[in-house]
């Protein structure tokens, strides 16, 4: 019964052979692009990576293969600092792509002027999910500051979503007529009602709908009409309340990857395909606001009006607003340190 | 004779035990060869990465690094994270001694299958286990539901923390007291019981003093794994600044920020104390193999 | 005549016997009735713990892969992009498994045959693995191989891609998985002694021959219960991994990260079976481990007899 020697190494012998042997040689297609992306866009690009190679295929002849990697936003532009080869990135915000132009280099610093409307081919906004009917009667960002709310939001340090979130709950106090103090105490009380900080949206979903805590979910707008649409989701209610952020997403091109890789032409035919008819189409139908007002006409009644402010305005941009709410010792660590 | 016995699942005690034997002078060939692939593989592979922490470490200078790790946040963090690992590998000790126990004493049906389930922990995904247990303990889930009845929260809480550093810390307690317990002699255990000690009394006084270094190693391992472990927790954890918010996850929130020098700060903090661990795994090794020089 | 059953029941037979000797008949009685209910009781509260442990969230797993059915189970398994996430799993065991043996028998014969300066200190920094956070492991990669690291710039000058490529994450699973099959196998090979090989030395036998002949058979069952291990581990590795994977589908995408992106679009069903598949591989492994050990307890003992 004892196993000799030397079946035990043909045993690992085999071992060894046979996985390399299972055909690991990859052949690509004529040119691949990589499109580093964050969590909520998965569905998205997909349908868009289709439609785009289609297109250019019937226009150039030439066969093109888009490769995705998502995660959360600020994890993948660390990837893309730290080496990964990215022909594109498409970014939960603008600041994610502002480090990768300043720690790296790899990107121009004016990147966001070279596409429209600031590089952000499609927007969102942040808006409340609650249960069925609506019985603790949120309606407004006051609400979720209640004394006995369960909020349930990701968490700012890693999360660009509920940096979104933070910044919606304060930019709308302060719209409201309020002062700074105010809006800090709001949100102080909507972080001591979060029971749960999940590190990224998608983990703040399934948090609220899977596991049903809470009473309200703050999260995307593409995010909850996705949300309903989940089998735990039917009897979910969106709540827009009446003042939020403009989130825009950003998009752009990774210069000195399409240099190295001769990719240049197709990433900005890529990039340029987003903010087509087609494209803009594709983004409404997965819950994104087209940029685009005759499409976003067609989809009017899907993406409700509200008071919607531009980080910009009241902000002065994402690098000043991480610095005073973001960054170890800003607003976010005094408030959750009470 | 006493080689064939001894379960060679887990290598600290069955090493301390031969120790003594392989003093020898240099007879054997080889021993440059091996050693110098063995160091070549640890340097290549361990100790590279390793330095580079400190590189990166000692690029902040040692007053920022200190200042880092002053600040309240990481301080509750680690102090989250250290007493929960303690908890965790209390519990997975004692949960370990008893199963080793049934495993090495008793004869069942079934006993083969949970003897190779203890090793499920090394081999399923932390985050597959995670998510297992957060389904679970989440007041939705199939225990959580009935533990919210009894006013008692586990997911989200510091005692989900505990939960997932148990099931993680288990395989280590198992794997390094099961080869002693089946080593140990019951006839030992069967006279102390005739010259009418009572059961406890030869747990205590029997048993104990010959298992405890074991027990000691596996509670160090656990110890060690639990300060470290992200995967599982971070689904269960809550990650509340302040309340749930553990070290590692503190690690990645200070990359996310690409705050580089802070993170390698707080890993290196991290690593000395896992180092502290092993060392004191060590020194138990010593222990025991005195233990069983005189027992010999 | 019960050479081939296993010590422990040997162990119960002399204690049964050692009993009767020594106790009056109305006390062992009592005392039987009391051990029984002792042994009784622990049983059950082993299997207690272990199902509340270990079984529940398995079982967790399984039930959530089949809820959907086994039509659905079949689908999530044989989709493209997991078939793609299996492959890079086998691919990264394929190289991580020869390299632990390798090791695991080098600091074996190193550290289990001979004695020198430094040997405890070489035995904590092999264990040191284990101990670190696999997030901290998978940063010391992209400290050491990342653009801003202390290689990245030269190998990104030459085209060398390590980190969010397939090398990045075999050295990744490498750091993690180096201890299992040196910790089983150092102290087998301590444990046996020189004398054997010794002997062979002395009647004139090479390094070769003494370590085929005499040494691996002594620690064959050490070397592949390490190998199972090391193998499941490397299957199951996800916190380093994620560090240095740069998740692009298809091609750096190990199954435990194919599991968090399919959760992560909400595919749970999904999600469960993959995470099912690799619970099964766990769970074969380790009972070809029990099995292994049931043969290599008959041929000890029947070797012990020759």
């Amino acid at each position: 019964m004892i196993l000799k020697p030397r079946t035990l190494f043909s045993i690992l012998a085999l071992l060894t052979a046979i996985a390399p042997g299972a055909s690991f040689a990859q052949t690509y297609p004529a040119v691949t692009l990589l499109n580093v992306s964050y969590d909520p866009t998965r569905e998205l690009y997909r349908d868009v990576n289709l439609a785009f190679q289609k297109k250019w295929l019937s226009e150039k002849g030439q066969t093109i293969e888009i490769r995705q990697s998502h995660g959360g936003s600020g994890k993948q532009a660390r990837s893309v600092i730290d080496g990964l080869e990215a022909d594109v990135v498409t970014l939960a915000l603008a600041h994610d792509i502002d480090m990768i132009a300043e720690k790296s280099g790899l990107i121009f610093r004016n990147w966001q002027k070279r596409l429209p409307r600031n590089s952000s081919p499609y927007t969102s906004t942040i808006v409340f999910v609650v249960r069925n009917g609506n019985p603790k009667g949120i309606h407004d960002w006051a609400d979720l500051a209640r004394p006995g709310i369960s909020v349930i939001t990701p968490n700012p340090k890693t999360s660009g979503g509920a940096r979104w979130n933070y910044l919606a709950a304060w930019g709308a106090t302060l719209k409201a007529g309020k002062t700074e103090s105010d809006a800090k105490a709001l949100l102080a009380s909507i972080f001591k009602n979060a029971p749960v900080l999940d590190t990224g949206a998608r983990g703040s979903t399934m948090t609220f709908v899977e596991r049903k805590m809470g009473d309200v979910l703050i999260a995307w707008e593409n995010e909850a009409l996705m949300a309903k649409e989940l089998p735990g989701g039917s009897g979910l209610e969106i709540v827009v309340p009446p003042r939020s952020i403009l989130a825009e997403p950003a998009v752009a091109l990774v210069d000195a990857v399409v240099e190295k890789r001769k990719t240049r032409a197709q990433a900005e035919a890529y990039l340029n395909f987003l903010y087509s008819k087609e494209g803009q189409e594709l983004a409404a139908r997965h819950h994104f606001r087209p940029g685009d007002p005759e499409v976003m006409a067609r989809y009017a009644a899907k993406f409700p009006k509200t008071g919607l402010f531009t980080i910009d305005q009241v902000f002065g941009g994402w690098a000043a607003a991480t610095k005073k709410h973001f960054a170890d010792g800003g607003i976010f660590d005094e408030i959750s340190r009470k | 004779m006493t080689r064939s016995q001894g379960t060679p699942k887990s290598g600290f005690p069955a090493a301390a035990r031969g120790a003594s034997k392989a003093a020898r002078p240099r007879v054997l060939p080889g021993f440059e060869a091996a050693l110098g692939l063995t160091l070549a593989i640890t340097g290549v592979l361990v100790l590279l990465p390793l330095s580079s922490l400190l590189v990166f470490a000692g690029r902040t200078g040692v007053p920022k690094l200190f200042a880092t790790l002053h600040d309240e946040r990481v301080l509750a963090s680690l102090r989250l994270t250290l007493s929960t690992s303690l908890l965790a590998a209390v519990l997975a000790s004692v949960s370990g001694l008893l199963v080793s126990w049934v495993l090495t004493r008793y004869e069942f049906p079934g006993r083969r299958l949970l003897d190779a389930l203890v090793d499920l922990p090394f081999a399923l995904p932390t985050s597959v286990a995670g998510i297992a247990l957060t389904t679970l303990y989440a007041p939705s889930g199939l225990l959580g539901k009935r533990l919210a009845g009894l006013g008692v929260e586990v997911a989200y809480t510091p005692l989900g923390i505990v939960a997932a550093l148990v099931f993680i810390g288990f395989p280590f307690a198992v794997r390094t007291i099961q080869p002693v317990l089946a080593d140990l002699e019951p006839e030992v255990e069967e006279s102390a019981r005739s010259l009418g000690a009572t059961p406890l009394q030869t747990f205590f006084r029997v048993l104990l003093p010959e298992i405890l270094p074991a027990l000691l190693t596996g509670f160090a391992m656990a110890f060690a794994r639990g300060l470290g472990e992200y995967g599982s927790v971070v689904f269960i954890a809550g990650n509340v600044p302040m309340k749930t918010e553990i070290a590692p996850l503190l690690i990645m929130t200070k990359l996310e920020q690409y705050d580089y020098a802070g993170a390698a700060a707080l890993a290196t903090v991290l690593l000395l104390l896992s180092f502290a661990l092993l060392f004191l795994i060590n020194r138990l090794q010593g222990w025991a193999e005195r233990l069983g020089r005189r027992g010999a | 005549m019960n050479a081939t059953r296993e010590p422990l029941q040997r162990v119960q037979a002399t204690g049964g016997k050692s009993r009767e000797t020594s106790d009056s008949t109305g006390m062992r009685r009592s005392r039987a009735a009391s051990a029984a209910a002792v042994r009784g009781g622990l049983i059950l509260a082993a299997i207690l713990v272990m199902g509340w442990l270990l079984i529940l969230p398995l079982a967790v797993v399984i039930g959530e892969a089949l809820k959907l059915g086994v039509r659905a189970y079949l689908d999530a398994i044989r989709s493209p992009e997991t078939v793609a996430a299996m492959k890079l799993t086998a691919l990264v065991v394929a190289v991580t498994l020869p390299v632990n043996v390798l090791f695991g028998l080098a600091a074996g014969w190193a550290i289990g045959k001979f004695r020198f300066p430094g040997r405890s200190v070489l035995v904590t920094l092999l264990d040191l693995p284990f101990a670190v956070s696999p997030v901290v492991a998978g940063m010391l990669f992209v400290f050491l191989y990342g653009r801003t690291g202390l290689f990245g710039p030269w190998l990104f000058d030459h085209n060398l891609k390590v980190i969010f490529a397939v090398p990045g994450v075999v050295l990744a699973t490498l750091f993690v998985t180096l201890p299992f099959v040196a910790r089983e196998v150092i102290p087998l090979m301590e444990s046996a002694g020189n004398e054997e090989e010794e002997a062979a030395r002395v009647l004139g036998a090479g390094f070769w021959p003494i370590f085929f002949r005499v040494t691996l058979p002594n620690v064959k069952w050490a070397l592949l219960y390490g190998s199972l291990l090391a193998a499941a581990r490397a299957v199951g590795e996800f916190g380093a991994v994620s560090v240095v994977s740069g998740h692009i589908r298809g091609e750096t995408n190990t199954l435990p990260l194919h599991i968090e992106i399919l959760y992560n679009e909400y595919q749970f069903q999904p999600a469960f079976a993959v995470a099912s598949l690799l619970s099964l591989f766990a769970v074969i492994s380790l009972a070809l481990h029990v099995l292994l050990e049931k043969k290599r307890l008959t041929g000890t003992a029947k070797r012990g007899l020759a």
